[in-house]
């Protein structure tokens, strides 16, 4: 079990910032997240949009404030634990125990629940029985390719995903991309590559369709496409592969007992704790009258949270408020001279 | 104002006066109709706020985007009729617009 001063879930702008503010005051933290990178919502929906609204920084995307709220806590070296999921908070006295579904334990006397809208996970195919499949002969992402050699494989999406690996997969197996339109969205070059391939009779396309039904007892055998005009094709498939992004799931957040409204957590203003002692929500998942989902709110949110945390996690300690400009611990924290 | 009527997938039906200016995705939310997640707050970067407009609609309505029907491929069982609602800004033209929501966002 690893022992912190604080656990932060979620690994987006604001638990970037939880990590800063912790640090400044001598609080070490660690960030778990179900993404494999940090960023959150910035880098998965929107890293090339603009946002407008960071005081002092009139422009800059989604990947380029991850990176420097990264720059800005690379003096604390905090321990990142991506693709895990919060799976458990269970309460010992006076700290937290917090249990992923990697199996990584952790306690603290304080989580911060940073978690934007809920966890990423993939967007599933809905079709009836399709659970069943799934890790054995349809799959949302591809780990090892070695296991898609020498398949049928039939390919769902229209999206960048979805293009290259029919590219990749097309060296060693046999290719079915379905698209429920005819236009596909991606590189020109891989749109040039895919109709290279298509015309060399290594990769076929079906469009406009949608998946209508998949047979096959323990493994997929054969799926069936339907048309826009009703047509039906049957294809024979050994791996179903689908992309259609992410979602956002709240996940077990809402099972920790904590009061919750629709699908945030309500937290008060002053310290923005949660009906949990010790356990602090910030960012979008949260709410209070007046909350504003912006990136400066949850800024704002988790430096008075950090502040309570540092009571919590020294107790024996007055704390006392320091500005970065004058203090000399926090630039010795900062690795300043 | 203008009046937006949003159908669930089971028929249920409520009609509302929705201000001029509003996006249909925040005429729901602010609402509390069910059925429209709108998990990413209007950014057309999620495909939870995913109706079906009324057929009749469909040429009335400012056609969507490029990115809006790339985000449309992401959505739940997307159909030919299928919008973002955080895409659809209701004026007077829009009086008496229907949308239906999916049987789930995701």
């Amino acid at each position: 079990m690893i022992k912190t001063d604080a656990i932060i879930i979620g690994a987006g702008p604001v638990g970037l910032f939880a990590v800063h503010q912790l640090g400044i005051k001598g609080l070490k933290a660690i960030v778990i997240d179900n993404l494999d990178k940090a960023g959150g919502q910035c880098i998965e929906l929107y890293p090339d949009k603009p946002i407008y609204d960071i005081p002092a920084v009139p422009e800059c995307t989604g990947e380029e404030l991850t990176k420097n709220l990264m720059e800005q806590i690379k003096p604390f070296n905090t321990e990142f634990f991506y693709n895990e999921r919060v799976d458990e908070v269970k309460q010992n006295k006076d700290n937290w125990i917090v249990k992923t579904n990697n199996n990584n334990e952790f306690t603290a006397p304080n989580i911060i629940i940073a978690g934007g809208v809920g966890s990423f996970e993939p967007r599933k195919l809905s079709v009836k029985n399709i659970e069943k499949y799934e890790g054995k002969s349809l799959f949302y992402s591809v780990k090892n390719k070695d296991e898609f050699k020498n398949k049928n494989i039939s390919i769902f999406g229209g999206g960048d995903s979805a293009l290259d690996w029919a590219l990749e997969l097309s060296k060693f197996s046999k290719i079915t991309l379905i698209h429920r339109r005819s236009e596909f969205r991606g590189a020109p070059h891989t749109l040039s590559e895919i109709k290279k391939l298509e015309d060399e009779g290594k990769i076929s396309i079906k469009t406009p369709c949608q998946l209508e039904s998949i047979t096959g007892e323990k493994k997929i055998e054969s799926i069936t496409i339907k048309f826009e005009d009703e047509k039906t094709e049957k294809i024979k498939t050994d791996i179903v592969l689908s992309f259609f992004g992410l979602i956002m799931k709240l996940g077990p957040i809402a099972e920790w007992g904590l009061n919750m409204n629709k699908k945030t957590i309500e937290v008060n203003s002053e310290n923005f704790e949660t009906n949990k002692k010790g356990i602090f929500a910030a960012g979008d998942i949260c709410s209070y009258p007046g909350k504003l989902k912006l990136i400066l709110s949850g800024f704002h949110e988790v430096a008075l949270a950090s502040v309570e945390c540092f009571k919590r996690a020294r107790p024996n300690e007055k704390y006392r408020f320091e500005f970065t400009t004058s203090s000399k611990s926090i630039q010795d924290r900062l690795g300043k001279k | 104002m203008s009046k937006i009527t949003y159908k669930d997938s089971k028929g249920n039906s409520k009609t509302i006066e929705v201000e001029n200016g509003l996006t249909v995705m925040e005429g729901a939310i602010q609402n509390d109709i069910p059925g429209i997640d709108a998990d990413c707050g209007g950014s057309m970067a999620c495909a939870t706020c995913h109706v079906y407009v009324e057929e009749k609609w469909l040429d009335k309505i400012p056609k969507a985007e490029e990115a809006e029907v790339d985000m449309i491929d992401m959505a739940y069982e997307p159909k030919k009729n299928s919008r973002l609602s955080c895409q659809l800004i209701v004026s007077d033209e829009l009086e008496g617009l229907t949308v239906t929501t999916p049987a789930q966002q995701s």
